[in-house]
């Protein structure tokens, strides 16, 4: 696809600084703004309703709701004229008859049918144990992916894919932060598949670079990054393409409930791609790999 | 890498075929004269509801701490044990005692122990005891609680089923999850709330004597219409004791009813007491409340009786569900709960099957658009991917939810990578490799490792979610799971197939890619 050859190796710094300043900022915002946690992991109540008369206003819902005196509430409107999401915080004590609450509350202030298309209620201890095993899923797989390349690859390999990772997952976390989206078990899902895909897209240059390694012993690892990364190029942009495809069509076509799904794994796909180019390349410079790093694990193997 | 033994090639379309055959079995009608599987939808697409039940067993530790005292007493007395300073609290029973060694003996004994017994299972005794100084403390071992938790976890587990039998859902889940819950999945359930209110009452019913004067043992409730009555602690006859419980409705009083049919100890117990005490009140008690408190008007010595009260004939009918389902021992809560509406999953199937679609032919066009015939070898392998991946899901019967159809979509926009990094490598090769053929070769050889190593790392990634995810998101990790595998299959034999028909039949020696 692109015959000419872009100097990748010059523009290493000036991507690293970015990458750098990406990262602290993420991890910044993330501590100081937190994070919008929905209720899979806050615990709370939350129903997705349709209303059939299309006079029914939010205001209307907001001041029924509020009358009800349910603590924090929220309510917006949600895909569809008519349809609304309305999100209840969790209460200290267990109230089984909410739900009921507030369907009479809503039928006898709006005069209209109300359909409650969805419910979900999770209550404080099921939130947090959900929280915990999110953390846990994410750290797990980045374990595994760590130990998977180790074997594979050298141990700079291993490090250099842990980092551009942990830039992926941060920053996409971090963008959620700073544009307050929701963090759900969905968006968790997609978090470890921009993991395996990072992944993915990192394995595919690394390869080639140590393809390269021992085939051009005499170039040094920066011109080697270069090269790999050009030659792999036209893949990484074509792999993106589709996936991006694939993925934009989720995200018009497949409805409000795969939407945040959908934008945190295009967003994971940019910071990806970007990062197996641009963080997981130069940092193989920084070891000081070259093809004697390669003859080393060699001798290892074989006694 | 090229050449293909004609056993290959039967054994790549012989495993393509009876693997496609399988999603089939999807199309075919009502009658199932095939095999009877499918996949199925998971609740966020056919509608229902997921509930996670907790059982709360310390009331019960409590019940059963209060129960020991007497039989504790008893051996103490028994043997000539003097003890003083007995508190009963919470959850544990203490006293001071001079002879312990004494005590010891008799409370660890595995022969006709009263008191503490032996559970064989867990190689250990109930209760256990607490020494300090001259004070005793008993209370539940490890073992002990855990034995009551199992056993009301359990118990719990059978009532629910009862009860969710009795409402006539279709195939529901009823499953345990962990050491305290109990997870219910009811596909294309409407009235979710009325099954939550079914399991959230303990339905524990009595029957006991209204008194006239506030002597020790009685206890004040409110009845259904709100009057105060003095309540006798005492229990003339509980739930345990009903075989049967029919909705029916009192013409003359023009209300709906319970009628109710005693078991033969039952039948004695609440003869012998409405013929002692004709003319006083009995007060029918569920859950704490009083349902109603007829006056007895005559002795009733058959075995059946009528409940009635200010209900509605829906409130009547779950009411005699709950008393022929039994009491759970311990109440339920509802600590997680998914319900989706059918008109929501309906809408999350169109547009789930949209997105794919469109997707689908997004991706088909630019591979063609891209790699010309190859392309349609890439889109070939793709078709054959999704089917073989439907067909999969076919096999397992695994249930499709709608982030599992996100997770095919996804499938569909990362499976040509395993084409497009094999074709890219045979473009680099085809540069210095005056061979077409050799090229190809070399190609697909070379691309190997990476394809595998490639999708390795995606593998992980679903087998880690699979095992930590819940629902929808399991669904996700096997759409995607098994999408690496069917994508390998179809890139690195159906496609490579295709590609070299095409290269070993070609004539010129150049070839555009």
């Amino acid at each position: 696809m692109i015959d000419k050859k872009i100097n990748f190796s010059s523009k290493f710094k000036t991507a690293n600084i970015i990458s750098v300043i990406f990262f602290i900022l993420s991890i910044i915002f993330i501590f100081l703004k937190g994070l919008n946690f929905g209720i899979d992991f806050k615990g709370g109540t939350l129903i997705e309703l349709r209303t059939e008369s299309t006079k029914v206003g939010i205001s209307q819902i907001r001041s029924t709701l509020s009358s009800m005196n349910l603590g924090d509430v929220n309510v917006k409107e949600f895909g569809e004229k008519g349809d609304y999401l309305i999100k209840v915080e969790q209460k200290k004590e267990n109230n089984n008859n909410l739900i009921p609450d507030i369907k009479r509350a809503l039928i006898n202030n709006l005069n209209t049918e109300v359909n409650f298309r969805r419910v979900e209620n999770v209550g404080p201890k099921v939130s947090s144990e959900l929280l915990k095993s999110g953390i846990i899923a994410i750290s797990l797989s980045l374990a595994a992916m760590l130990f998977y390349i180790w074997i594979r690859f050298e141990w700079q390999f291993s490090l250099g894919s842990i980092v551009a990772l942990f830039h992926d997952v941060i920053i996409t976390i971090g963008i959620f932060s700073i544009l307050s989206l929701e963090i759900n078990l969905s968006i968790i899902a997609a978090v470890l598949t921009i993991v395996g895909y990072s992944m993915n897209d990192t394995v595919v240059i690394y390869d080639r670079i140590r393809e390269n390694l021992s085939k051009y012993t005499k170039l040094d690892i920066s011109d080697i990054a270069n090269l790999s990364v050009n030659e792999t190029l036209s893949r990484t942009i074509i792999t993106s393409l589709t996936t991006l495809l694939a993925l934009l069509s989720i995200y018009i076509l497949g409805g409000e409930i795969l939407r945040g799904f959908s934008f945190a794994m295009i967003l994971g796909i940019f910071i990806g791609t970007y990062s197996s180019i641009f963080v997981a390349s130069p940092i193989l410079k920084y070891f000081k790999v070259s093809y004697k790093t390669l003859e080393k694990k060699e001798e290892k193997i074989v006694p | 890498m090229l050449n293909f033994s004609k056993i290959n090639v039967f054994l790549i379309y012989f495993i393509f075929l009876v693997i496609g055959l399988f999603s089939l079995l999807n199309f075919q009608n009502e009658s199932k004269i095939y095999l009877d599987k499918k996949v199925n939808l998971g609740l966020d697409l056919q509608g229902g509801s997921y509930l996670l039940l907790e059982i709360d067993s310390d009331p019960l530790v409590k019940e059963k701490m209060q129960s020991k005292v007497i039989p504790l007493k008893k051996i103490l007395k028994d043997n000539n044990l003097d003890y003083s300073n007995f508190k009963i609290e919470d959850k544990k029973l203490s006293f001071v005692l001079s002879d312990i060694e004494k005590f010891k003996v008799l409370f660890f004994s595995k022969k006709d122990n009263m008191v503490n017994p032996y559970i064989d299972k867990y190689n250990s005794y109930e209760l256990d005891l607490k020494i300090n100084q001259k004070r005793i403390e008993v209370l539940f071992s490890k073992f002990g609680l855990l034995s009551i938790n199992n056993s009301a976890l359990n118990q719990s587990i059978e009532i629910v089923r009862r009860r969710i039998d009795d409402v006539g859902t279709k195939e529901p889940t009823i499953l345990q999850r962990g050491e305290k819950r109990i997870l219910v999945e009811l596909p294309g359930l409407k009235d979710p709330e009325r099954i939550k209110n079914l399991l959230g009452k303990t339905a524990q019913l009595n029957f006991r004597l209204v008194e006239d004067n506030e002597e020790f043992g009685v206890e004040k409730l409110i009845s259904e219409i709100g009057e105060e009555l003095k309540v006798s602690k005492r229990i003339v006859m509980s739930g345990e004791n009903l075989i049967d419980a029919q909705p029916n409705f009192n013409n003359q009083a023009n209300q709906p009813t319970v009628s109710f049919t005693l078991d033969r100890l039952g039948a004695q117990k609440f003869g012998r007491t409405t013929t002692d005490n004709v003319g006083r009140r009995l007060a029918i008690v569920l859950d704490g409340k009083i349902i109603s408190a007829p006056s007895i008007n005559e002795p009733i010595t058959s075995g059946n009786g009528m409940i009635s009260g200010n209900f509605s004939f829906q409130e009547a009918t779950d009411l005699a569900l709950l008393l022929r389902s039994g009491a759970l021992p311990t109440p339920l809560n509802v600590v997680e709960e998914r319900t989706v509406g059918p008109d929501l999953g309906q809408d999350s199937i169109n547009s789930g099957i949209k997105s794919l679609a469109i997707g689908f032919i997004l991706v088909i066009i630019f591979m063609f658009y891209k790699y010309k015939i190859f392309g349609i070898i890439a889109n070939l392998a793709l078709i054959a991917n999704l089917i073989m991946l439907v067909g999969i899901l076919t096999i397992f019967e695994a249930t499709l939810t709608l982030p599992g159809i996100a997770g095919i979509i996804l499938t569909v926009g990362m499976a040509v990578d395993a084409n497009v990094l094999i074709f890219e490598r045979i473009k680099e090769e085809l540069k210095t490799e005056k061979s077409i053929i050799h090229a190809f070769d070399i190609g697909y050889s070379r691309a190997k490792i990476t394809v595998l190593d490639a999708n390795i790392t995606t593998l992980i990634a679903a087998i880690i979610l699979f095992a930590f995810g819940s629902g929808p998101i399991k669904g996700f990790a096997i759409t995607l799971g098994i999408g690496i595998l069917t994508t390998l299959f179809s890139a690195y034999f159906l496609a490579r197939h295709l590609t070299s028909l095409i290269i070993l039949n070609k004539k010129e020696s150049r070839i555009s890619l």
